[in-house]
């Protein structure tokens, strides 16, 4: 019977952390491999609206991004109405055209027609506000539009 | 002279700093938003505009409250697809080959004719704005997938996706030509009302 006796007292010998470091490196590389750096710091709500028919948008250097939401609770001075904005500050229709003036003047000049605008607007926003922003860009001859939305069913909206 | 030993290293902290870093990625990392719905914006013209026969025309009106009328009468948000493809599909003049529809005199002539409009007030909500514009994308790309299917054995959307990829090792030209065929048979016009 002795043989089945244990050697010493019962207790439990310690876990075994080497391994530890390796797999909290392996979590830091993915994270550090996914990890978008945000262009913009965003002002507004930007709860995107739901679509199934989405296609991607590649080759980010050819995107200009235009945002629109209510302000967000930090910004709650600016009022409760949708606003636009563009870069780091918000903005009115009319300065659209000079934005994509600029966005275009920083493109190399080839790459100019392949720009498209990719609208980032909060699900709740009210159709008016875009209807003027597709109206500016149609003036300015940006047509080439992307509505960016989540992937899902549309029901969900 | 005996040889020494250097002495090692202490990693025990190594976890730790590891995790600083962890969280700091975990924190500042937005899995960020890169697809969409792509459209493209009519150019500004002064030219009048062409006379459509009104069947040609299917009507989508989105109202403040984000209730949808079409053709004249209340739909639901998941019958938009089904009523969008059958206008599409109809062929009514019958000059279309592929048309599976019912070929209904009083709907669309053939898919080259039919246009679908959508109008909304500015006090709809872009979620419903974007609903819509799903569905009617949607019932063009199923008619798309169908033409493809019967013409090339293969979906619309695996062409694109294959046209897309650079690494695809079949001809890109040949399939450049179909998906402009099939682009041809049934091409997307949705206009949009001011």
């Amino acid at each position: 019977m002795s043989k089945f006796k244990k050697k010493k007292g019962g207790e439990i010998p310690a876990v075994n952390t080497a391994s530890l470091p390796d797999i909290v490196f392996m979590l830091l590389f993915f994270f550090m491999v996914a990890t978008v750096m945000r262009q913009n710091t965003l002002m507004i709500e930007n709860n995107l609206p739901f679509a199934d028919q989405v296609e991607k948008l590649d080759k980010k250097d050819l995107v200009m991004y235009i945002y629109a939401g209510k302000p967000s609770e930090n910004y709650k001075q600016f009022g409760n109405e949708t606003r636009i904005q563009l870069n780091d500050k918000f903005a009115e229709v009319r300065e659209i055209a000079a934005f994509i003036a600029a966005e275009r003047a920083s493109k190399r000049e080839e790459l100019i027609p392949f720009l498209t605008t990719a609208l980032k607007v909060d699900s709740n926003a009210n159709m008016g506000l875009i209807g003027d922003i597709k109206q500016e860009l149609r003036k300015v001859n940006a047509l080439k539009i992307n509505y960016t939305t989540k992937k899902g069913s549309v029901l969900g909206n | 002279m005996a040889k020494r030993a250097a002495p090692e290293v202490n990693a025990g902290s190594m976890a730790d700093i590891a995790f600083l870093l962890l969280i700091f990625f975990l924190v500042t990392t937005t899995i960020e938003t890169d697809s969409g719905l792509n459209r493209k914006l009519p150019p500004i013209e002064e030219t009048e505009p062409p006379v459509i026969k009104q069947k040609n025309i299917f009507t989508v009106l989105l109202n403040g409250q984000d209730q949808l009328l079409v053709e004249d009468e209340i739909m639901e948000i998941k019958d938009l697809r089904a009523a969008a493809i059958a206008f599409l599909d109809n062929g009514g003049d019958k000059s279309c080959s592929f048309c599976t529809g019912k070929k209904d005199p009083e709907s669309s002539d053939n898919p080259a004719k039919a246009i679908i409009s959508l109008k909304n007030e500015r006090e709809t909500k872009y979620k419903a704005y974007i609903a819509v514009q799903n569905e009617l994308v949607a019932a063009y790309n199923e008619l798309r997938n169908k033409r493809a299917q019967a013409l090339y054995g293969t979906s619309f959307a695996e062409m694109e996706a294959n046209f897309k990829d650079v690494n695809w090792p079949g001809s890109k030209d040949a399939l450049k030509k179909k998906i402009e065929q099939i682009k041809l048979d049934y091409p997307q016009k949705l206009s949009e009302v001011q």
